[in-house]
């Protein structure tokens, strides 16, 4: 019955309903609370990356002032249950909470201190007696599959290959391609093993109340139900058993989507101790055994035709999942050929473990396929002498000949590649650049410029993801509380939802409320990530807030005896259409819909409120961006430095804007982080090198780019809104591109770049190499 | 290890006394004595900037400052730059310059920036690149941060 709304407050900037509390100090992170008869937790964790444990001596410990309990693995020992995901699916279980006979990593958690205060269970850690009989560690990924040293061999497996899948030719004529087509380039790109790094480290508070026989949680996650879901499995207990709340998280960027074994070692360290147990995890730990990311490398060839274009592409990809995997979310072959008209795809995959910290999700965790992708085609441009934007031109797809399917069964629509790359270029003024640089080149000045476009699968349907649920309900005063499945962690997601749901009603964005990351009051969720809230939480505020208006219409209309299709509700009050002077505010509505519930019309309820869940009509929802970088390496410090970042993108109809450019400015300067100064080194024996902020360096003012966006709306049609997901694209897109403009501000110099991270060392060893190579 | 001693210092104009620990840090005193959670930990070793807090006016980071060495000083958190209505200009341009995302950098951004404008009133961009470096930040790539920055000085030297 309702009639299309006017757009108020979707598509402006409004202040977020975030900021007040985090601005002044009274943000609600995990660290912040307490609870009564509090202790504290703290990790004993090997410092060694694969030994036996031939004894563990824990009584130091136990005497050491403040301490409550030392926990090794056989006080945990059948204590729990059913330890998987949902999403990830029963196969994948979580490690044990602490080793067992032997550790696997640096950093894998051997004894777990409860004391008094951190600093005395840190204390206690300290005097625990550790005899390791150390063996040799499995640390390169490229050759761990042949390596008879197996990582998991105490579980009697008998190689370090987790996943192999042999090489699946896509398309008949593969092999003909290949033979017939005028250049075949063949290249290895390598990506390095970068990290989530959020601000706040994991955390969790756990309270088990002995006689009540409830868990409540406060946890740093980016899905509190999914959290309860996995500890009532994991402690056989109804879900109504178990409360799992986080106010405010500290980002995330894919790190906190899954439940680790540290929380289970903690949730099983309140079960037995019957109080509270806070554990809030240091840097090194969060540095060295949170997850770790990228680290794939994939040997990529591409058939392409005398006049440019690309017949066929393949890829031999290899992954490092580490010794253990939070969340073994790799590559996606199927996406290698991206937004172009690649008829031909082919590919194999391995996954395989290390003796390293395991592979967690990162912001796009499958976009190896672009790095591979748009790294391999500056390389062909380089070898077939065809400038890299004239490459992609002649083979991207464009808006009019879609709907298009890959190879790789991708059904493209509604997307823009060739669209973005135009304006990208546009937009740095590419030609002149190329001037600029020949000219520069002359000087003795070494620039370059790099090209990044890519597709992204938003709003997946994999296992839990494809659907999203909201509650909303008028209250009697006639404000307004939405109830969402999401857990937000940085998103604004009680911004944008709000937004969404303010014009829906005809309300004031000031009198909505969102309350979300609480499992007793909100709507099942399968968490925050995966860039599927825009679309699918979006859908569900949409379709919930059209349900309650559609109840407040119904009531009004019997109230004003007029028909519903004649109302329309604006900023809060409800009138007959043409003649406003017959009105009603929807506070009288509500005080009607509640406190005289019994006078309305006998199909008419009462109350506000309505509860929908929501799934976008198809999956993914595509959006797409091209990423722009100019980069200048200093010839004497071998220093790159980034000159201008342009980024254009299309994600449909945007419901803030600043939210909109705040991910991808986010989101690129992750990628760009990951090329030039962010690398997770171990050496040959497992033993990281980059425990602390002054070794993994992560980006700051100093290095950050201005980031230039120019936006580009095709408006999808998988959702009520024309929404599509955004969040992770800065960071697939900023790793080829920046990693690409280093490539063409060496490629005079005859030097091929292929790998990554590209900071001064590995910039000098390369130019250093193609000097010796030409001599 | 247990030994504690007192130490008297005045945290957002309110006097207060503490019995701590001689290796307690002033960020955990500050957090878990004194109920100021809004100081944030995000490193412990001095890099991130989340935990600064200004010490007798200056910016300082509180997770590289035992409590002890706080004895008579005057400290104030991202809770005692928060006027009692409202917001001040530091906050209220991070607010419409979209400078925070997950919010546990903020207070730290916070307390640098009112540091560095209340001595620099005219700052240059490079100068204010330059400033706010010692704050690391994961979520807004710096760009709404750099405007806030710049809304803030401008406003700021406009209404001094």
């Amino acid at each position: 019955m309702s009639s299309p709304v006017a757009s108020r407050f979707v598509g402006s900037a409004v202040h977020r309903k975030e900021d007040r509390r985090l601005l002044t100090g009274h943000g609600q992170y995990v660290a912040d609370a307490s609870a009564p008869r509090m202790v504290h937790a703290a990790f004993l964790r090997s410092d060694v990356a694969k030994a036996r444990l031939n004894s563990v001596n824990i009584e130091a410990a136990k005497a050491a002032p403040g301490v409550v309990a030392v926990f090794l693995w056989s006080d945990f020992h059948e204590k729990f249950g059913e330890a998987w995901h949902a999403m990830l699916g029963q196969e994948l279980v979580v490690p044990p909470p602490l080793a067992i006979t032997d550790v696997r990593y640096v950093g894998d958690p051997i004894a777990l201190v409860v004391a008094t205060s951190r600093a005395l269970a840190e204390d206690a850690c300290g005097l625990i007696e550790v005899e390791y009989e150390p063996e040799q560690a499995t640390v390169d990924y490229a050759t761990a599959a042949a390596d008879s040293n197996v990582v998991h061999a105490a579980w009697g497996l008998p190689s370090n290959v987790m996943v192999a899948v042999p090489f699946t030719p896509m398309s008949a004529d593969l092999d003909e391609t290949f033979g017939s087509v005028e250049h075949v380039v063949e290249t290895t790109i390598v990506q390095n093993r970068y990290l989530c790094v959020p601000m706040e480290t994991r955390g969790v508070l756990a309270s088990w109340t002995p006689g009540l026989e409830e868990l409540d949680l406060i946890v740093a996650t980016q899905s509190v139900h999914e959290t309860r879901n996995f500890f009532a499995r994991y402690l056989g207990l109804d879900e109504g058993a178990v409360r799992v709340t986080a106010r405010d998280v500290g980002g995330g960027f894919g790190q906190k989507m899954f439940v680790f074994r540290e929380e289970c070692a903690v949730v099983l360290a309140t079960k037995l101790l019957g109080r509270p147990v806070k554990w809030i995890e240091d840097r090194l730990e969060n540095l060295i055994s949170a997850g770790h990311s990228r680290n794939e490398l994939g040997h990529v060839r591409m058939a392409i035709s005398a006049d440019g274009v690309i017949e066929a592409i393949t890829v031999d990809h290899v992954a490092d999942v580490g010794a253990y995997t939070p969340c073994p979310a790799v590559m996606d072959p199927t996406l290698l050929p991206g937004p172009y008209r690649i008829p031909r795809l082919g590919f194999s995959t391995q996954m395989v473990w290390t003796n390293t910290m395991g592979k967690a999700a990162y912001r796009g965790p499958w976009m190896f396929e672009t790095t591979a992708r748009e790294m391999a085609i500056d390389v062909a441009a380089r070898q077939i002498g065809m400038d890299p934007a004239e490459l992609r031109r002649r083979n991207l797809l464009s808006l009019p000949e879609l709907p298009f399917t890959s190879p790789g069964g991708k059904v493209f629509q509604e997307i823009t590649p060739l669209e973005t790359l135009e304006q990208a270029l546009g937009m740095l003024g590419y030609d002149e650049f190329r001037k600029e640089q020949a000219a520069a080149r002359e000087q003795g000045r070494w620039l370059g410029v790099g090209i990044c476009v890519y597709v992204e699968p938003t709003s997946m349907e994999q296992s839990t993801l494809g659907t999203e649920g909201a509650t909303i309900r008028i209250e009697s005063s006639g404000k307004v509380v939405a109830f969402l499945s999401t857990t937000s962690h940085g998103q604004s997601i009680e911004t944008t939802m709000a937004q969404i749901i303010a014009d829906d009603l005809g309300v004031s964005y000031d009198d909505v409320t969102v309350v979300q990351a609480d499992t007793q009051s909100t709507p099942y969720g399968p968490g925050t990530g995966g860039s599927r809230t825009a679309v699918i939480a979006g859908g569900a505020a949409h379709d919930a807030a059209v349900a309650v208006r559609d109840k407040v219409l119904g009531i009004a209309a019997h109230m004003m005896e007029a028909a519903p299709e004649d109302l329309e509700i604006a900023e809060g009050v409800v009138a007959v259409r043409g003649t406003p002077d017959r009105s009603l505010t929807i506070k009288e509505v509500a005080t009607q819909a509640y406190t005289n519930a019994h006078t309305l019309p006998v199909e008419m309820a009462g109350g506000l409120e309505a509860t929908i869940r929501f799934k976008p009509k198809r999956f993914p929802t595509w959006s797409n961006a091209t990423h722009v970088c100019v980069v200048e390496i200093d010839p004497d410090t071998f220093i790159p430095r980034i000159l201008r970042y342009i980024v254009s993108e299309d994600c449909g109809k945007m419901i803030n804007p600043q939210v909109v450019e705040g991910q991808i400015f986010g989101g690129v300067v992750q990628g760009l982080g990951g090329v030039l100064y962010e690398d997770f080194r171990y050496d040959q024996d497992g033993n990281p090198q980059t425990t602390t902020f002054l070794d993994y360096l992560l980006p700051t003012t100093g290095e950050a780019p201005k980031i230039e966006i120019g936006h580009i709306e095709s408006v999808s049609t998988t959702n009520p809104g024309g929404f599509k997901g955004m969040g992770e694209g800065g960071a697939i897109g900023a790793h080829a591109a920046v990693a690409n403009a280093v490539g063409d501000a060496l490629a005079h110099l005859g030097v091929n770049v292929t790998s990554t991270p590209l900071g001064p060392e590995q910039i000098f060893q390369l130019v250093q190499a193609t000097k010796k190579e030409r001599a | 290890m247990n030994d504690r001693t007192r130490v008297q210092l005045t945290v957002n104009g309110q006097r207060e006394q503490v019995e701590v620990e001689p290796r307690a840090l002033l960020a955990d005193v500050l957090r878990d004595q004194l109920g100021l959670t809004g100081t944030h930990l995000a490193c412990e070793h001095g890099v991130c900037g989340a935990c600064t807090v200004l010490i007798d006016g200056e910016a300082a980071r509180s997770c590289l400052v035992f409590a002890v060495q706080a004895e008579g000083a005057s400290v104030t958190t991202v809770e005692g730059l928060t006027p009692p209505d409202g917001l001040s200009p530091v906050q209220e341009a991070m607010r419409d310059c979209h400078g925070l995302q997950c919010g546990f950098c903020t207070p730290g951004i916070v307390v640098s920036m009112t540091a560095y404008l209340d001595t620099h009133p005219n700052p240059t961009d490079a100068e204010l690149r330059d400033a706010m470096s010692g704050n690391l930040c994961r979520c807004t790539g710096y760009q709404g941060i750099l405007a806030a920055a710049r809304q803030a000085a401008d406003r700021m030297s406009a209404s001094s």
